[in-house]
């Protein structure tokens, strides 16, 4: 057990610690902004101004009751968001979120931080994603209730149909960069043109860049694509039959598949940990000599989810059919010839 | 050491979750298990130097045939087959045709596992005859794709939207004219 | 270092149990579940030969087997939803009217 495997031992634990908090913050982050924008607080009571709100959540829903409705699948019932959070957490596990450190001289060679760095990382991610369909399918299936089934079958549909501009999104990052693995793809955006402009990948992709973030959106199930969960709430959803700790698996997996999804457009676009704004200012050398970029990620990441928060209270939700023709017949043909130009052009450039 | 334990953890969940599929009663069951098995075979994919084969598994027959198989299942409502008929169609429940043929199958095993042994020019190592980085390389699989079997390329994706014109135009219900 | 006689013997045995699948169940998706364990057996033989030779033939050849199982599970299922809506049943022994 030398210090390096202690040391990368440690960084796999912090980055599920650092998962784990942000599903709670995330809870009481959307309250209160959802709060200030309706101009009011948010949860202000407990704790000062609010901050201890999803302690008290999580300690209402472990107390609750374990239900479970009579002609319900036994095993499937429980499994269901056993495989949306676990899908959650093992998307996160390809994803770096620091370059390479030495611990301030601990070590003789730099650790990456982060879980695994693989040379397919990219395509792990989207596997990884695309097996949280599953969980929410299921859900609906087991609760034994129609309504329940529609509303699963339905978010599901919608999940694999916006995987297809997803994935074509991320096969034209893949286009510019020449590699799979996430390190490499950041790495690619080190640095600056002009002497101001950051080299991140949103100026040289941005139709690109807004295809990953509707996709993104639409796979977490949020913001103006929640109808299966949300206008059926009044009557069901896939997770009504669920209560305590099974239900509050679900929100958690959700907050973390928008933590994932956020992440990896910071990584893929936004530079990683490279750069704070897109323009150069003097802390980036201090950023790159010190080993910070973490906190750069950190806070890139950060504004991406208040985006999402942003955009849930602000815009109405579409309807389901208004939905799937938008992905289908909008949005993969726009990801498709986002696809075509970014070839095109570089193909025109490296000749 | 390690790789060899690996190998045997996958192998037997790869193994025991097919088993297990074509002996369930419920379909759901039977779809669920099957993807235990293909991820099970992802991992044996991953100690083969072959990752984008290993992912593609995940993202493919895990991902999208399989959740195709869960919407038919689901929208089915495929029947579970009642306990009656499930003791008298089971192969092993009543002597005729369907214990024979499980006896059969099982005799097929044996006599598989026990040829494969025997021929000592398999029994070399599987990667010993190359390295690890020309075989599990994306970059030359994809350049070899797009050369050589230019033309399967093109064909497969023909075959796609051929499977995708007439998966509509089957299930699609009759429009009664009224 | 495992031989490849190992993984053809996981390939054979999965191969086998997927053709008992085809021919002893009597639902017809559980059927069509047999038939993509067989096509997943002889991907890893494919896989195995592939690497034991050196080359990506194997991992090519690989690719073009999942995709057509991929068509070949869609127009299947398709099937299977037409005929049930036709006779109310999986069970392929309700199929057998064009027997003599």
């Amino acid at each position: 057990m030398d210090l390096r495997t202690i040391a990368q031992l440690v960084v796999i634990g912090l980055t599920f610690f650092m998962l784990i908090n942000a599903s709670a913050l995330l809870v009481l982050a959307e309250r209160k902004i959802m709060g200030f924008m309706q101009q009011r607080y948010g949860p202000y009571l407990v704790g000062p101004h609010g901050v201890l709100q999803p302690l008290a959540d999580i300690v209402k829903l472990l107390f609750k009751e374990e239900l479970r409705p009579k002609g319900a699948d036994k095993w499937l019932f429980t499994l269901a968001p056993i495989l949306s959070v676990t899908a959650a957490f093992a998307a996160f596990a390809t994803v770096p979120w620091g370059a390479e450190t030495t611990l301030f001289g601990l070590l003789d060679e730099p650790i990456r931080l982060g879980v695994a760095d693989v040379n397919v990382g990219l395509l792990v991610i989207f596997a990884i994603t695309s097996m949280g369909v599953y969980g929410i399918v299921l859900a609906g299936w087991s609760s034994n209730s129609k309504y329940s089934l529609f509303g699963g079958l339905r978010a599901s549909a919608q999940m694999i149909s916006y995987e297809l501009s997803y994935a074509t999104s991320l096969a034209a990052v893949i286009l510019l960069a020449g590699s799979l693995s996430v390190r490499e793809i950041v790495d690619a955006q080190a640095g600056t043109w002009l002497g101001f402009i950051q080299h991140w990948w949103i100026f040289l992709q941005p139709v690109g860049f807004v295809i990953y973030a509707i996709a993104g959106v639409a796979e977490t199930n949020r913001a103006p694509f929640d109808f299966p969960e949300a206008e059926q709430e009044l009557v069901a959803g896939y997770n009504t039959e669920y209560s305590s700790v099974r239900f509050a698996l679900f929100p958690q997996a959700e907050y973390i598949n928008m933590a994932t999804m956020s992440a990896v457009a910071t990584n893929l676009y936004l530079g990683g940990w490279h750069g704070l704004l897109p323009f150069y200012t003097p802390l980036d050398p201090l950023i790159e000599e010190y080993g910070l970029g973490w906190m750069a990620f950190l806070a890139k990441v950060g504004g991406f989810l208040f985006f999402y928060i942003w955009m849930r209270w602000t815009v109405p939700r579409y309807r389901y059919d208004q939905l799937m023709s938008f992905g289908w017949k909008f949005l993969f043909p726009l990801s498709v010839i986002n696809l075509i130009v970014t070839a095109a052009v570089a193909l025109y450039l490296n000749a | 050491m390690p790789e060899t334990v690996v190998f045997y953890a996958f192998a037997a969940l790869a193994i025991g979750a097919s088993a297990l599929v074509i002996g369930q009663r419920n379909p759901m069951y039977s779809v669920l298990l099957l993807i235990a098995s293909f991820g099970a075979l992802s991992g044996l994919y991953i100690q083969l130097d072959a990752p984008f084969v290993a992912v593609a598994q995940i993202i493919i027959y895990a991902g999208a045939i399989m959740v195709l198989f869960l919407f038919v299942v689901m929208l089915l409502n495929a029947p579970r087959e009642d306990a009656a008929e499930w003791d008298r169609s089971h192969p092993l429940a009543h002597p005729g045709i369907g214990r024979f043929g499980a006896l059969l199958a099982t005799l097929l095993i044996v006599q598989l596992v026990w040829a494969l042994a025997k021929v000592t020019e398999l029994n070399t190592p599987v990667a010993s005859r190359s390295d690890a980085a020309t075989v599990g390389s994306v970059l030359e699989m994809g350049r070899v794709l797009f050369t050589r079997h230019t033309f399967a390329f093109e064909a497969t994706s023909v075959l796609i939207l051929v499977a995708m014109v007439g998966a509509v135009v089957l299930a699609r219900r009759e429009v009664s004219e009224q | 270092m495992i031989p490849l006689s190992h993984y053809l013997i996981v390939s054979a045995v999965l191969f086998a149990i997927g053709t008992a699948g085809v021919f002893l169940r009597r639902n017809l998706i559980t059927i069509l579940l047999s038939i993509e364990i067989m096509l997943n057996a002889v991907n890893l033989t494919f896989v195995a030969f592939g690497r034991y030779a050196g080359n990506l033939d194997g991992q090519i050849i690989t690719f073009f087997v999942m995709t057509v199982a991929a068509a070949e599970a869609a127009v299947g299922l398709a099937l299977v939803i037409a005929l049930f809506r036709h006779r109310e049943s999986l069970n392929p022994d309700t199929f057998t009217s064009l027997k003599w």
